[in-house]
């Protein structure tokens, strides 16, 4: 049966949104899958909120717009508050609870709380909250196979930073065994 | 072919212009189209080309038309209100035959508008962009590829027919990524420029770039001619592509960006039983009046959806000829329609059929 997973990142720019969210659609490539990603542009590139849009098909995709998300992976409050509402009953909402304090009220969708940061923090990866997200995000979902999800790692971490390959893959495996 | 890569529409399409043969590249940042520029400043030096960013929008597109004039594959790259400034250097360029490539990335408008993306450029790109009697040959992706296939596509045609190109995308097609599969280098065939002012070193007759013209008698003739090219391209160059539309009631006309969406609300509509289908156009000039033509007899209703107030809407039922009503609906000001809301447009028009 054909699959298609519309994913919405959301948190402060600066958080790794955009790269997290590069991952999975790289993931998405490297399995054989139609993908798009999406990012909001302009002044929240420069500190404020930031999303991106994500899908991942077995289909060709219409619009990469991600209005009503099947997973919200939601890395600050204002995020949250901004996006709980527009996920699909029965969806998944994913939230950085070292970020956010506030419990998602709602029933009818599956809520897992991580403490990203904390995890980061504790062993000795600060920055990596997002990657730890996208970590856990594939250990509840599996939205992906797993080889290509840590050679995605591979693909996208820039040439010039070779060093955070390995950190990047560590900080998939902090959020797969949370 | 290569592997496929994950790129954003702005970086791919400057890639696809480095291995389409262009050298020169003359530009001024704006948002959503930067990326164009900040690719072609790391990346054309490297390749023996020209980056230039200029003082200007319209010192940029007057180098472009320098360039062009000495028969180098130029190209400038900006977004709505920057192309407004360049249009004084497209008349010029198209009044001096000249083929170069122009790309806008679309930003909402009008005056400074907003930055998120917007089909608002349709007439000005069609119709009038800078004064005088003048068309350019204009391309209109709906993919990351299509950003990319379209760049030796746009150099090929207008050199054929010596005039300028534009590729009219729009910053959500720009930002976005999706994978794509780069060409090799030499993507475009090159062509045989004998008008281009390159020194005659005595051996044939001076080649001149020029737009100025003060006899009223050769301006009308050379115009006339000009015409005649473009009539020649109506009839070779329309490009569409028919998406389900051969059994389709309600024929929904889209291009770009808002095809996207209307892709998904045409599947929508299918899984509900509703004969729904879509003509995109590819060539917005020349517009692709044939493929619409062809499906004026078993369409019942036609719906025209743009990221504007409507503008190809116009070009759509000069085509239908008033055979069928045209109806219309659009996002305005960066607002992307969603395919729900194209969907409730689709079902109300085959209801009332019906």
């Amino acid at each position: 049966m054909s699959k298609t997973w519309n994913v919405l990142l959301a948190g402060f720019g600066g958080q790794g949104v955009l790269f997290s969210g590069k991952l999975i659609a790289y993931a998405g490539l490297l399995d054989g899958k139609e993908v798009s990603w999406l990012p909001s542009y302009g002044p929240e590139m420069r500190g404020g909120t930031c999303n991106c849009s994500l899908v991942v098909s077995d289909d060709p995709i219409g619009s990469p717009l991600v209005v009503t998300p099947d997973v919200l992976v939601a890395m600050n409050l204002p995020s949250l508050d901004k996006f709980v509402d527009s996920v699909v009953p029965g969806g998944t909402i994913i939230v950085d609870s070292s970020m956010i304090e506030k419990k998602v009220e709602r029933d009818d969708v599956t809520v897992y709380y991580i403490e990203a940061g904390k995890l980061a923090r504790e062993n000795e990866i600060e920055g990596c909250d997002n990657i730890i997200l996208v970590g856990k995000m594939f250990k509840e979902l599996g939205f992906c196979t797993e080889e290509s999800l840590f050679k995605a790692v591979d693909k996208c971490v820039p040439a010039r930073k070779t060093a955070m390959i390995e950190v990047n893959k560590n900080a998939l495996k902090i959020g797969i065994n949370a | 072919m290569s592997e496929k890569v994950l790129m954003k529409g702005n970086e791919a399409l400057a890639e696809a212009a480095l291995s389409a043969g262009c050298r020169h590249f003359f530009g001024y940042p704006i948002t959503p189209q930067t990326e164009i520029s900040a690719y072609l400043a790391k990346r054309m030096p490297k390749v023996g080309g020209v980056f230039l960013q200029a003082e200007s929008e319209v010192s940029a597109i007057n180098m472009v038309l320098g360039a062009a004039a000495t028969g180098h594959r130029a190209m400038t790259s900006s977004s709505s209100p920057g192309i407004s400034l360049k249009s004084e250097g497209v008349s010029y360029i198209a009044g001096s035959d000249l083929p170069a490539l122009i790309i806008n990335v679309q930003r909402g408008g009008p005056g400074l508008g907003g930055i998120q993306p917007s089909q608002s450029d349709y007439w000005q790109a069609t119709k009038a962009l800078g004064h005088g009697d003048f068309q350019l040959y204009v391309l209109a992706p709906s993919t990351i590829q299509e950003m990319v296939d379209f760049v030796p596509l746009a150099f090929e045609v207008g050199e054929k027919y010596r005039v300028p190109s534009m590729i009219l995308s729009d910053g959500m097609l720009g930002q976005m990524m999706e994978p794509v599969t780069l060409p090799d280098s030499d993507s475009a065939t090159a062509s045989d420029k004998p008008w281009a002012v390159t020194g005659h070193k005595n051996q044939r007759q001076r080649n001149i770039a020029n737009s100025l013209y003060i006899s009223t008698t050769e301006l009308e003739r050379l115009n006339i001619e000009r015409f005649q090219r473009y009539d020649e391209m109506k009839k070779h160059e329309q490009r569409a592509e028919s998406y389900l539309t051969e059994d389709a009631d309600v024929t929904v006309v889209a291009f770009g960006a808002s095809s996207r969406v209307v892709r998904s609300a045409v599947n929508a509509a299918r899984a509900q039983g509703i004969k729904a289908g879509m003509i995109r156009p590819i060539t917005l000039w020349p517009f692709p009046v044939d493929a619409i033509q062809k499906t004026i007899e078993t369409t019942k209703e036609y719906l025209c959806v743009e990221m504007n107030m409507g503008q190809m809407v116009d070009d759509v039922r000069l085509a239908v000829e008033g055979k069928r009503r045209v109806c219309f609906y659009g996002r305005t000001g960066g607002v992307i329609p969603t395919p729900a809301e194209v969907l409730e447009q689709i079902k109300t028009l085959a209801g009332k059929e019906a």
